[in-house]
């Protein structure tokens, strides 16, 4: 219930969140900001969908400046029970949580965050005698840390993207896609560096034909459910690596 | 050049956010104007806005229990910022029962206008939820752009009937056409028109009253010579006469609108400490 309080105060738009344990012992919540796309959100869907073109349609280069951003912080006393690494922080996707939330909230059950790393996965869980519900969401990983695990739903802003860790999301995203879209094969079709440039564009007017399919208004984020059953992509690894955790099968595994 | 505010009173809070709801209806990005003792939320009719503007005017003093303003220099005793209003209403929106609510300007990334809401919680600390909204600041050159406007000479002045009705008249209004034809008289007379290929519906509010203004330079005599039964109109666009009528969300304490005939209507919304004034252009 105290979480759901705060998430209140972020705006429904919002993507992506960050949670973060801070000095003095206390709880932040702060809206994340993508660096390279600006407005996070809907915006970014709307142009890939509406419009035919192979390309992307370039955004601007990053206003971060005019996005509003809000930040909450907790006491620790608030929550019943604190073990967390001062310093640490994870960003993850609102939308999901917020479902979790409303739930928990109806079922009055306690809530347990468990995190690591970011780019690791984190883990709400609700407990009960009768049940027990975990949701596993994908964090956005850390761009000056080596590891490129997985990350969140970046794509929803997805333009043509610079040559960073961002790049990554969107091969990722792109290989999710097209699985998920070719019945949830599981091997990405250009999973290499080399191979990226093809990769997006063999992969775009699958992804246009999907979000035309889709309701309008039906915030782009909805296909990537499929995040939580995605493989892990490793640039220069064609296959998924055998030490990755898979935290959560694949379900579909007929085709 | 700094600006700290605080609101502690709950009233006072919901007040000022029902202005800044008001002023987010009726523009996406507007200027706010911070002197020492007034607030204002400006508009200038430009292009873009489709030639409305909006001036609103708040004493400081009913609404804030402190407020340090310090400007950009000392015969310039003041600030000017560019802001999107809408954000600054989610802000607020979020401390409705907040204990205190602070403003100032900061500097993050970018120059801010830091909204810091305290709120009650269960543990010793209360919690604050801190909104950084980010504004634009003008600089001084560009200041006489915002000028309060000036009444026009106008034909006819006359008391609004109860907006509430106004509203519901001009909703169902909005359906069937896109330009509604504001016209009244001095006899307190005033009809809503609008008209189509298919159909014409007119409106009429009868004992409006006509506020009595004072003019400088001409003697009260010369009212008697002008026709009371005449009316002055002016068509204009339906919704950004919507916009305004939907943004009221208390009864302000006088409500009057003046025609320029076939030019401009401006509306006069007047509460007890916050006056508003919107100007629509009128079309061919």
């Amino acid at each position: 219930r105290l979480l759901a309080e705060a998430v209140v105060h972020f705006p429904a738009t919002l993507v992506e969140v960050t949670l973060g344990a801070g000095a003095g012992g206390k709880i932040g919540l702060r809206n994340y900001v993508e660096e390279e796309q600006g407005e996070p959100g809907g915006g970014g869907a709307r142009g890939t969908a509406r419009n035919g073109t192979p390309a992307r349609p370039p955004r601007p280069p990053a206003e971060p400046a005019r996005t509003v951003v809000t930040e909450l912080w907790l006491a620790e006393d608030e929550f019943q029970e604190v073990a967390v690494a001062p310093g640490s922080c994870i960003t993850f996707c609102l939308k999901e949580f917020r479902g979790l939330l409303t739930f928990a909230e109806a079922s009055n059950l306690p809530l347990t965050i468990y995190y690591d790393v970011p780019g690791r996965p984190a883990v709400f869980t609700l407990d009960d005698p009768l049940l027990e519900v975990h949701l596993v969401l994908a964090t956005l990983a850390d761009p000056e840390s080596g590891s490129r695990s997985p990350t969140a739903n970046g794509a929803s802003v997805s333009p043509a993207p610079p040559d960073d860790f961002a790049d990554d999301l969107e091969s990722y995203m792109m290989a999710v896609e097209t699985s998920a879209y070719e019945g949830g094969s599981g091997a990405p079709p250009s999973p290499t560096f080399p191979l990226r440039t093809p990769g997006p564009a063999h992969s775009e007017p699958e992804e246009e034909q999907e979000e035309e399919e889709a309701v309008p208004g039906t915030p782009p984020h909805k296909k990537f459910r499929s995040l939580f059953f995605g493989s892990v992509l490793t640039p220069g690894e064609p296959r998924l690596a055998p030490t990755q955790e898979v935290l959560a099968e694949d379900s579909d595994g007929e085709y | 050049m700094r600006f700290r505010a605080k609101i502690v009173d709950l009233a006072c809070l919901n007040h000022f956010s029902r202005v800044v709801n008001t002023v987010a209806r009726l523009a996406k990005t507007c200027t706010l104007r911070l002197a020492e003792d007034k607030l204002y939320f400006i508009l200038s009719d430009k292009v873009a806005n489709g030639g409305v503007s909006v001036w609103c005017e708040l004493c400081q003093g009913n609404f804030f229990d402190e407020f340090q303003m310090e400007g950009v220099a000392a015969e310039h005793n003041e600030i000017y910022l560019e802001l999107v209003p809408e954000n600054l209403s989610r802000a607020l929106k979020t401390a409705q029962n907040a204990k205190t609510v602070k403003i100032k300007l900061t500097n993050k990334h970018c120059p801010c206008l830091t909204v810091a809401v305290e709120l009650p919680s269960l543990s010793s600390t209360s919690r604050i939820v801190t909104h950084d909204i980010p504004v634009g600041v003008i600089p001084r050159r560009l200041w006489s752009d915002f000028r309060e406007p000036s009444v026009p000479d106008f034909d006819v002045s006359i008391y609004l009937p109860v907006l509430k009705t106004m509203k519901s008249v001009v909703e169902r209004m909005k359906n069937l056409s896109n330009y509604i034809v504001i016209e009244a008289n001095l006899s307190g007379e005033m009809n809503l028109k609008i008209e189509t290929d298919l159909v014409s519906v007119t409106t009429h509010f009868k004992d409006l009253g006509n506020p009595p203004w004072v003019s400088d330079d001409e003697s009260p005599s010369s009212a008697q010579g002008k026709d009371l039964e005449s009316m002055a109109e002016a068509r204009i666009d339906i919704k950004k006469l919507l916009q305004l009528l939907a943004g009221q969300q208390v009864n302000p304490t006088k409500a009057l609108c003046n025609i320029v005939s076939r030019r401009i209507v401006h509306f006069i919304l007047l509460h007890e400490d916050v006056s508003l004034q919107y100007f629509i252009p009128a079309l061919a």
